[in-house]
């Protein structure tokens, strides 16, 4: 699988959407994004891609595009 | 309009005294007017009052609400459906509980200075966390209480969460004991509500005459002693005790109000509570409504510039205080810090909310 297929399965699961919702979601933007759902979301892509993200960056994390940013800062590229 | 970048790219505790003034005297001048055209009674009550429109006011000048208020009125200022979550408290004396109304901007910044917050005391990495408290409060997702909200805010600070109680509040020990053999020697965080922590955790520890090692833990409680007062329990016998049965040395307690969430103030190493850029707290004589001097106690006042969704940016609260300085703690913070000695009487409150009948 690559990172974007990775990346889009886990918000597909934790946040209960569909593929084609993915570009633009916000956090917070939907009710399953709130944040019990942003830290489970974090928490798995934390084990997929074997990173620690730090808090200031779990508040960054705030979109779909946003989170690929961040994901970078950890040598992630989606 | 207010610059909220501005806010967030300060530290929390570096703005000293004189800047705080100006900075306050603006955001909230800026608040209440926002406010004023948003949210009818707030408007109203403002109205009878009679506080000018479009004046400047310093920060002491502020309208405040008596934080029962939030109980009789329903005090929003977004349209219903821009209302992201309802949070109920029922922290305030009698039976009816208040209503705090979050948009996602509002929920936004109040995270974000808890973030903050809580950075400046244990650093950005994010921590395995063992919440007392039984996760059956956070039950429904969209309507909470104080209880879940203080629990949702801390889980950013989380690596991993373990509940330490279960649905019937009883403690899980072997959860508990599981969660902490996973993370040995490494720096965790533990949160709850005072009374739960004291009730439900020390108690039952005690009971099963069972302790833990913990000697890189930070517990984190807020709540109030209001319920542990009543089994005369200091704040200093608390943290001995604690210590005693889990090796904890670093305790910090908290106020806050859950009509200003995230917005807290922490209890420093020296023992006093602090207002950072996020709050400010003044105290009142319960006689004249008169500003107090440092040192002198009073009912607390509090501050925040991050209420949008709702008017809680300058509330009259139901306790006492005594602030004891300003930017000169031992700890090196600036801002304000105070202790809080308790609820102010019965006959006081009649007397705070009797101010707003007119
Ligand atoms: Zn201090």
């Amino acid at each position: 699988m690559t990172n974007l297929e990775i990346y889009n399965r886990m918000f597909i699961r934790d946040l209960r959407v569909k593929e084609e919702d993915l570009p633009g979601l916000k956090y917070r933007g939907i009710r399953t994004w709130d944040s019990l759902g942003h830290m489970d979301l974090i928490a798995d892509l934390e084990e997929k891609y074997d990173i620690h993200i730090s808090t200031s960056d779990v508040m960054n994390f705030s979109s779909y595009e946003k989170g690929m940013e961040v994901l970078a800062k950890y040598g992630v590229i989606i | 309009m207010m610059d909220y970048k501005d806010i967030f790219k300060r530290k929390p505790y570096f703005t000293e005294k004189a800047e705080k003034e100006t900075l306050y005297g603006e955001w909230l001048t800026e608040l209440t007017e926002y406010h004023r055209e948003r949210c009818t009674p707030y408007g109203k009550l403002l109205k009878n009052l009679k506080v000018p429109q479009y004046q400047h006011m310093r920060e002491e000048e502020i309208p405040m609400l008596p934080i029962g208020l939030f109980k009789d009125f329903d005090l929003v200022s977004i349209p219903e459906q821009t209302v992201f979550k309802t949070m109920t408290s029922s922290g305030t004396s009698g039976q009816k509980v208040s209503r705090i109304y979050l948009d996602t901007e509002t929920a936004d910044y109040q995270q974000r200075a808890l973030v903050a917050i809580g950075g400046d005391f244990w650093g950005d990495a994010r921590l395995p966390l063992l919440v007392i408290d039984s996760p059956r409060v956070l039950k429904d997702r969209n309507l909470f209480s104080a209880r879940g909200a203080g629990i949702l805010g801390f889980s950013i600070f989380s690596s991993r969460i373990c509940y330490g109680l279960d649905k019937d509040m009883n403690l899980d020990l072997e959860g508990i004991e599981l969660f902490l053999n996973r993370y040995q020697g490494e720096t965790i965080l533990i949160f709850g509500f005072t009374y739960i922590i004291w009730n439900y955790f020390y108690q039952a520890l005690k009971r099963l005459g069972q302790s833990f090692h913990l000697p890189k833990g930070i517990l984190v409680h807020g709540g109030g002693f209001k319920k542990l007062t009543d089994q005369s329990v200091s704040s200093e016998e608390f943290k001995e005790r604690i210590t005693e049965v889990t090796g904890i040395n670093r305790i910090h307690n908290y106020y806050g109000m859950a009509e200003q969430t995230g917005s807290i103030y922490m209890e420093c190493p020296f023992g006093h509570l602090h207002a950072s850029i996020y709050s400010d707290i003044i105290t009142r004589r319960a006689k004249d409504f008169k500003v107090c001097s440092y040192g002198e106690k009073g009912i607390i006042q509090v501050f925040s510039p991050l209420a949008f969704s709702y008017p809680g940016h300058s509330i009259l609260t139901e306790d006492e205080g005594v602030i004891l300085g300003e930017d000169d703690c031992p700890c090196g913070r600036k801002g304000k810090y105070f202790r809080v000695l308790g609820r102010i009487q019965q006959a006081e409150i009649r007397g705070c909310s009797d101010t707003y009948d007119g």
